[in-house]
């Protein structure tokens, strides 16, 4: 009988499975009751309505979807593809070169290099996003500067736009974009272009046609990495953007905190998130990796 | 070498899903022997290894160490110690905390350890090396520090997984005869997995030969290399020239074979064969001789096309084509100048060997 | 080459190909230092500014100005005496500190469980892992919400809360660090939910590396499990984990959105506290802060790569 139960715990203290259970067990709990079933009910709030005094009538139905088709609202979803689009262009744009140029320094360079562009991300974003609104305001750093020197003599309404929001998200991002783009410009082999010159192609044929192919897993992961977090912002168009650049984020929590109508914020968000969860599929169905 | 034995395996088979790594092998190894698993990759002969450690467990038969059934004991309990192929030393340990992890997990005492480590390291010849990191240490320093950890323990059995493998040459060989005069000396049962069948040859007492999860030959070196129990061991083990023969009769003791190309051949069985039956005859390159002239009459003769010849130093290797069109390698060694055959490419030669080298391997 | 040849491209005239290249490598410098200059204006303006004299009545309300005036130290001192900032301070080091913790600990175990086992369910046990990081926190904080109050979650940390303010076995200093735990849970329980997965993710990059022989050599030299993973593994993933908690440690203590949404009166974290005062208008006190912060997060950047050089 012994025997058996030794034998027994020997099976146990082997068994794969119980390893697995037990290590993976807390998270997966954790995980299953503060994450999961949240979002359920996100789900099912979303499918009820509002009721008297911002309780919630569990209608079931699909109204607040179609609510959200209405012109004010889906404004709000167009907009919000349109800005975090052009942040992602902007960041492409100015990124890939920037990228670029670092990881053709000499090797002691790079990391240094780097490293200069990871410092301002690991500052606090709110912050950082406040910094702008000193230098965008009207009283603010470039309207002071141009008044002082003449240029202007009333200050240019810099801040609470649409543009406001795409610099800040252009400059909260950029880093972003710089990192996947140097991990992809690094790995190619420079004696290619260097071949496509000696076959006579010239620097931008050669760039174009041998580097730019070859680093094209890179800019699709970077482009990815910037376009979904956009999409969902919230900081940005807050404290730069005002009523008048309103996100998907914004329309969210004021239906949320403010006009209490947590059916239809709960509708919002569940949109949003279908939104993210597509994008990311097209990222991974395009060869993306994971991180 | 006594007579009791030191681990035995019993059928055992493992499966790894469909793969069959280790298929029904069963062995016995005796106390004090250096007993090496020989064959190419992949022939089982690490999983059987694993499993007398106890890293695997078989899926069928069982494993036991001096009489007792290991079945699921796990290796910290096994009286057993493994070097590693590529040595796994802790590198963030010093070489004197690797050495001595083993006496720790038993509780020795700190003082003992440091006497018993420092024993150990002039054991492996590294005196006072106790302070340094394994980063710090050369491949065969490294080496010796995986086996000092390992004999240090005072295992029933030592279990070596390809140790000398990523040593160059000379360094190897000199590891292979400390290796084996440590075993001597120390009276330990080793168990030697290699795919270096002159490794093999170099060090064991016995040799078992695998393929493909089975085990083919046990014997000593002698007889594995004289006397090959199959096609497969013949030609794994140096180099063999193989001719397919028909027995033309067989008096008991010596067998007349009929080869094509040539006349009839003498060869010797022991074992009974009878007149009409297809056998695999195994020629060593080093046992056949070649010569411009016709030898004198006595011992089995062919007349050949010489094909190639390549001086190496201490032998010369010459492929010569039979009449029936076979290649076969025959090997000479150089003895003195004046001695050596003078044939040359292109030209005709004699080939001749005695019957006694002629084996006849089962079909 | 010979000597003819190097003639040749010495005399030889720029091309077009070589212009192209001299262009274009101006082009990549000069956008190089570009960028450069647009990521750390703003830190610095924002720095230099909150050590700025001049202030400007707009509204009735005291605003910071952007025209130099003279050097101060004003505004820090101002900040140094704020009860709120302080108390805001003290709660997100709180919640640091505990969502450290707990997501350590429980990403660590998750991630060795991931890169060493395959088992039915991975593949769903992996997706779940990574959507904190997909999700946008405006969906996860707006989910928590939702999830708190149906629990019935404000109530019960109110009544706790009182609880154990009520407690006088205690010294009072300890009763009003427990008091603060309890209001500050719920944030808590949101900053595990992402940093798990964050903690994570690094420390099974970095389990990718270990070799796992010598687990086997410790077990065959004699450790069981336990021994095994405490002297030999432990020891030699320590980096990665502690790079999993520093990062759980910064996402904490920079968090915003999740934070804003989910914490109740009275357990403020710092970002929220600035968010309010950045709403009420943009005040000195709000460059003094900021620029503590960034100069805060800079410093902590500096001794984790220090620490990592090591």
């Amino acid at each position: 009988m012994g025997k058996y139960v030794l034998s027994l715990m020997e099976r146990m203290r082997r068994s794969k499975n119980v390893q697995v259970l037990g290590l993976l067990s807390p998270s997966a709990v954790y995980l299953l009751v503060f994450f999961l079933l949240p979002l359920v009910i996100v789900l099912l709030v979303s499918l009820g309505k509002r009721g008297p005094m911002g309780s919630v009538v569990y209608d079931w139905n699909l109204d607040n979807y179609t609510r959200f088709i209405d012109p004010i609202y889906f404004k709000i979803f167009v907009r919000s593809v349109w800005i975090a689009t052009a942040n992602t262009v902007l960041c492409l744009v100015f990124g890939y070169p920037f990228a670029y140029f670092i990881a053709r320094r000499p090797k002691r360079w790079r990391n240094m290099l780097l490293l200069l562009v990871m410092v301002p991300f690991w500052t606090n974003f709110l912050v950082r996003t406040y910094a702008w609104m000193i230098i965008l305001r009207d009283s603010g750093l470039i309207n002071s500067l141009l008044m002082l020197t003449g240029i202007i003599t009333e200050p240019l309404p810099l801040l609470f736009n649409q543009n406001a929001v795409i610099i800040g998200l252009f400059y909260g991002y950029l880093p972003f974009m710089v990192l996947p783009l140097y991990a992809s410009i690094e790995k190619v082999d420079f004696s290619l272009v260097e071949a496509a010159q000696d076959l006579g192609a010239n620097a931008l044929t050669a760039f174009r046609r041998v580097v730019l192919p070859l680093t094209l897993p890179g800019i699709v992961a970077g482009a990815i990495i910037t376009f979904i977090p956009s999409l969902g912002a919230y900081v940005t168009p807050d404290l730069l953007g005002g009523a008048k650049a309103m996100m998907i984020g914004n329309l969210l929590q004021q239906q949320f905190l403010e006009v209490r109508d947590w059916p239809f914020g709960s509708a919002v968000g569940f949109i949003l998130m279908v939104t993210v969860l597509l994008a990311t599929m097209v990222y991974f169905r395009t060869g993306g990796k994971t991180v | 070498m006594s007579e009791k034995i030191a681990v035995e395996l019993r059928h055992v088979t493992k499966r790894f899903g469909d793969v069959v790594a280790v298929n029904d092998v069963s062995l016995q190894i005796r106390d004090g022997e250096f007993f090496s698993l020989l064959g190419p990759s992949g022939c089982g002969k690490t999983s059987t290894l694993r499993m007398v450690a106890g890293f695997e467990a078989p899926t069928e038969g069982d494993v036991y160490i001096h009489g007792q059934l290991m079945g699921l004991t796990p290796p910290f309990q096994r009286n057993t110690n493994m070097v590693f192929q590529a040595y796994a030393l802790f590198p963030h340990m010093s070489v004197a905390k690797n050495v001595g992890f083993g006496l720790e997990m038993k509780k020795v005492p700190k003082k003992e350890i440091s006497r018993r480590v420092e024993e150990a390291l002039e054991l492996v010849r590294l005196p006072g090396f106790g302070g340094r990191r394994p980063d710090q240490l050369s491949g065969g320093q490294q080496q010796r520090v995986a086996l000092a950890r390992a004999l240090i323990n005072r295992p029933e059995v030592l279990l070596l997984d390809e140790p000398l493998g990523s040593l160059d040459l000379k360094l190897r060989k000199e590891m292979q005869l400390e290796l084996k005069s440590l075993q001597h000396r120390l009276g330990l049962t080793f168990v030697y997995v290699t795919h270096d069948q002159e490794e093999a040859l170099t060090m064991s007492d016995r040799i078992a030969v695998m393929d493909q999860g089975k085990v083919l030959q046990v014997d000593t070196p002698t007889d594995i290399y004289e006397r090959p129990s199959s096609r497969f061991v013949a030609d794994f083990i140096g180099e063999t020239n193989f001719l397919e023969c028909t027995v033309l009769k067989w008096d008991g003791d010596y067998v007349e074979l009929e080869v094509p190309g040539m006349a009839p051949m003498q060869g010797r069985s022991a074992k009974e064969l009878a007149s009409g039956d297809k056998v695999t005859v195994a020629l060593r390159p080093e046992k056949i001789s070649i010569q411009k002239e016709q030898p004198a009459a006595g011992g089995n003769c062919c007349q050949c096309t010489v094909e190639s010849v390549v001086y190496i130093g201490t032998d010369t290797n010459y492929v010569v084509r039979l009449d029936s069109g076979q290649s076969v390698r025959v090997r000479e060694q150089n003895i003195a100048p004046s001695l050596r055959v003078e044939v040359d490419e292109g030209a005709m030669a004699f080939v001749f060997w005695h019957p006694e080298s002629a084996l006849i391997l089962p079909d | 080459m010979s000597e003819l040849a190097l003639q040749r491209t010495r005399t030889r005239k720029p091309t077009r190909g070589h212009l192209l290249t001299t262009l274009g490598s101006r082009f990549l410098s000069a956008n190089a230092i570009l960028m450069f200059v647009f990521l750390y204006v703003p830190i610095l303006v924002l720095i230099v500014f909150s050590f700025n004299k001049a202030t400007v009545i707009e509204g009735g309300r005291v605003v910071a100005a952007t025209i130099w005036k003279g050097f101060t130290l004003h505004w820090y001192e101002v900040l140094i005496r704020d009860a709120r900032i302080i108390d805001s301070i003290k709660n997100t080091l709180t919640v640091a500190i505990i969502s450290t913790l707990l997501s350590t600990i429980l990403g660590t175990m998750a991630a060795l469980v991931l890169e060493r086992h395959d088992f039915r369910g991975k593949l769903w046990f992996d997706a779940v892992l990574y959507l904190p990081i997909i999700i946008p926190e405006v969906v996860m904080a707006l989910s928590l919400i939702l999830f708190f109050v149906l629990i019935r979650m404000p109530q019960a940390i109110l009544s706790l809360s009182s609880a154990v303010s009520a407690i006088s076995f205690l010294p009072a200093s300890v009763v009003s660090w427990l008091a603060r735990i309890v209001n500050v849970t719920p944030i808590t329980i949101a900053h595990v939910a992402f940093n798990i997965s964050f903690v994570a993710i690094v420390v099974r990059s970095r389990l990718g590396d270990f070799d796992i022989t010598l687990e086997e050599a410790a077990k065959d030299l004699g450790a069981n499990e336990w021994q095994t993973f405490r002297k030999v593994t432990l020891p030699l993933i320590m980096p990665g984990i502690l790079a999993g908690a520093l990062l759980a440690f910064t996402l904490s203590i920079d968090d915003f959105v999740i934070t804003f949404f989910v914490s109740g009166p009275g357990s403020t974290t710092l970002p929220v506290r600035v968010f309010s005062m950045i709403r009420i208008g943009v005040t000195p006190e709000v460059n003094a802060i900021s620029s503590a912060m960034l100069i805060a997060s800079i410093g902590l950047v500096i001794l984790s790569l220090f620490s990592e050089r090591r």
